[in-house]
């Protein structure tokens, strides 16, 4: 009965309840930890910790031949900057380094090399060794150490050109330095955190301790309390972008190639969404515990995994990309990873925009549905 | 004699109002149960560093022959769905920025003609470097193809010097590693949650100064708070390791008594680190939040996403106080590289250490509240 009065919006009202919110934020350090700290760390460790340009990767080099065409295939591995070599004279020692973990692969130059290679018997002479379990790293070792072998056979034996040669170019990213795609994408974890975790625990622990009826009982309406929950959220996203995008360009030195107001245009569309599932939960679970566990499941995990930030999105099961087309961090992500490395290309941003948009009203319309000013449940 | 069975009756009827509270509740029930199976499901056919079935831009100004041969071949590979012809250079630009293509190839007019004459044609392969890892593992696919045209087109003396095999995954199945791993970080977030809750809350709704006043020691409150985790974490990591045998026919070849040792200290080092987090928040919001403080680093730097070994020798030796570091060394040995019972062992003592460290803290805690 009370819905049909529930829509109009009184500013003074609102900006009481958003003023109210703000207090809490700032009265509770494990918000700010959350909002400040996090961040912080997490930049660093996407700069730091996370490095997909593999380099020194440690293998074994397990020389059976003293011959010096051996020695110098050996020296090869030694002196290629993607390997860190560990020789030795039998493979027996390297495999159980290999099963162990300390190793990622091993070559194996056999006894009987020179002898071959002047028979010109080639085949399969030399034997590559990769620890399987570690798929991205197997697939490095094979690809790296097949190139020594073949520059080296290149420069010793055959003498003729290939047939084709290679230019890599790579966009935006000219030293393909992972922190600089990586970054951007961090970004879109953090504020998925912000704005999905944090406001389905505030709002979920007023549903628990039972103050969201103190509040109902107010002549508030329910656009004006939940708009007035989440102002501060949103500016506290933007604060904590403001704070990520510094740092990103100036301590580690991520460019920033577009305006900073796509940037920010970017960031304040994507909390639509993000707010409006961290209120959906909040609503549906009322319970701190549940709200933390679906914040992570629909919104964390997602924004990690499914957001093409490390996993390539064309590659999944069809299946699974319908359902990254409703992971609003997918879109950040691209918007982000183009403000940042490629500049405004408002081709690809503005759809990005539009379905950032367009997820945010269908959960606040489920938001709205969902919440009530009544008591019974 | 008398005490001791008292304290016995008095723990347990403490684990089973534990047991009570975190199972009987049906939407928590529901919360800890399906979504972390349903996750395993999705995410391990998600998760895959595989590229394929991408899109490519071609602009080829050359009408030779080599030409023909290598565009045939991009397109049979698994890597490219479908080729997308531009007319012109900014036609490719386009299609790259707006992410219609992942690469672009171009082709310039003498192509064919350099390789008639023995010369090298060269071929410039454009990557997205926003897409830093799917970028470069598609340009390592293209390499691989060319190189494959170029010994077609002139074949060289004597053939491939160097064979590569991938021992314990021959077919470098990227499941085999994602399902064991996802299993390990699920009843990570699960075990670490659940347990950063169970003090906190008391505190927050008022009865843990119930729990303070009635005669248990801070150790019975301990154990009975770590016990229902331990054993729901234990059944999920179990039930999870099933699935990765069973429905996604990961073999198992190591010792299932070692990995299940391992997985008890395993969980026992996350329950301990989740109520000492509990043990120092005053309200379930912080206890979340420090628990999320706290985990997402750990899953970033647990070796999951890239190796430890790249990072920098700090972190390294920071990521030795990771329990999800040690185990899942142990999880996916167990499961593919039959690991020997020294190397469990000598990733298995760290988390004992980490398990000792955090439950005699998080004592330590509870008692100074008592006083």
């Amino acid at each position: 009965m009370s819905t049909q009065r529930s829509y109009g919006i009184n500013v003074r009202r609102l900006v009481a309840i958003a003023r109210k919110e703000t207090y809490q934020i700032f009265r509770d350090p494990s918000t700010l930890l959350v909002a400040f700290v996090l961040p912080i760390v997490m930049l660093f460790l996407f700069a730091y910790a996370v490095s997909l340009d593999t380099r020194n990767v440690h293998i074994g080099v397990v020389l059976e031949s003293d011959s010096e065409a051996a020695q110098s295939l050996a020296a090869a591995f030694s002196g290629s900057r993607y390997f860190s070599v560990t020789p030795a004279r039998d493979r027996r020692e390297v495999e159980s380094q290999l099963i162990a973990g300390h190793l990622r692969g091993f070559v194996v130059i056999p006894q009987d090399f020179t002898s071959h290679l002047q028979r010109g018997q080639m085949d399969a002479l030399v034997q590559i060794i990769t620890d399987g379990t570690q798929p991205n790293t197997a697939t490095f070792v094979a690809n790296y150490a097949q190139g020594v072998v073949s520059n080296w056979t290149a420069m010793q034996i055959s003498g003729s050109t290939s047939a084709i040669s290679i230019q890599p170019r790579f966009w935006f990213n000219a030293e393909m330095e992972s922190r600089r795609a990586l970054i951007p994408g961090a970004l879109s974890i953090i504020m998925t955190m912000i704005g999905t975790l944090l406001t389905a625990l505030v709002v979920a622990r007023e549903w628990e301790r039972g103050t969201m009826e103190g509040i109902f009982s107010t002549p508030a309406t329910v656009l004006e309390i939940l708009l007035g929950k989440l102002l501060p959220y949103f500016c506290l996203g933007l604060i904590a972008v403001c704070v990520s995008t510094m740092l990103a360009v100036w301590v580690f030195g991520v460019p920033l190639r577009g305006s900073v107001l796509t940037l920010l245009l970017l960031a304040s569309v994507f909390l639509i969404p993000a707010l409006g599932q961290g209120l959906l939960i909040s609503t549906i679970s009322r319970n701190q515990f549940i709200a933390a566990q679906l914040a992570l499941i629909s919104g964390f995990l997602p924004a990690f995994l499914l957001s093409g930030f490390l996993f390539e999105i064309r590659s999944m099961p069809r299946v699974i990309q319908i359902i990254t087309y409703i992971v609003p961090a997918r879109y950040f992500n691209a918007g982000l990873q183009t403000v940042f490395l490629a500049g405004d290309v408002w081709s690809l941003i503005l759809p990005c925009i539009g379905a950032m948009l367009l997820l945010g009203l269908i959960l606040f319309a489920l938001v709205l549905r969902k919440t009530h000013k009544s008591l019974e449940v | 004699m008398h005490i001791p069975i008292q304290r016995l009756i008095r723990l347990r009827a403490q684990i089973v109002k534990e047991l009570l509270c975190l199972l009987c509740d049906p939407k928590s029930r529901m919360v800890m149960i399906g979504p972390p199976l349903l996750q395993l499901l999705v995410f391990s056919f998600a998760v895959t560093l595989e590229v394929k079935h991408v899109d490519v831009a071609l602009l080829n100004r050359d009408t030779g022959g080599a030409a023909i041969e290598l565009v045939q071949q991009i397109q049979a590979s698994t890597l490219v769905d479908r080729i997308r012809v531009a007319g012109s250079e900014r036609e490719l630009a386009e299609m790259i920025d707006t992410q219609q293509v992942l690469a672009g190839v171009v082709i310039p007019e003498t192509f064919s003609r350099d390789v008639a004459q023995g010369k090298s044609g060269t071929v410039q392969i454009i990557v997205d470097g926003r897409k830093a890892n799917a970028g470069q593992i598609a340009l390592g696919y293209l390499q691989t193809i060319t190189s494959n045209v170029a010994t077609t087109l002139r074949p060289a003396s004597g053939g491939e010097l160097a064979t590569v095999r991938h021992w314990f995954n021959p077919n470098l199945i990227y499941r085999w590693y994602v399902v064991p791993s996802l299993a390990g970080i699920l009843v990570t977030l699960i075990a670490l949650m659940i347990t950063a809750l169970s003090i906190a809350r008391e505190r927050e709704l008022g009865t843990f100064d119930q729990l303070l006043v009635s005669p248990c020691t801070p150790t019975e409150i301990i154990i009975a708070k770590a016990i229902p985790a331990f054993l729901v974490g234990t059944a999920l990591a179990l039930v999870m390791m099933g699935a990765g045998v069973f429905l996604f026919g990961i073999p198992f070849t190591g010792s299932f008594g070692l990995l299940l040792l391992c997985l008890m200290l395993f969980i026992l080092s996350l329950v301990g680190i989740g109520l000492m987090i509990s043990s120092i928040c005053s309200t379930q919001q912080q206890a979340i939040l420090g628990t999320f403080a706290i985990v997402v680093p750990a899953i970033i730097m647990s070796g999951f996403a890239t190796p430890v070994e790249n990072m920098p020798a700090a972190l390294q030796w920071l990521a030795q106080c990771i329990p999800l570091k040690h185990f899942l060394i142990i999880l996916q040995g167990s499961f593919l590289k039959a690991l020997p019972p020294v190397d469990v062992f000598a990733n298995a003592w760290p988390m004992a250490v980490i398990a000792a460290v955090t439950l005699t803290l998080a004592t330590l805690f509870v008692r100074s509240k008592l006083q």
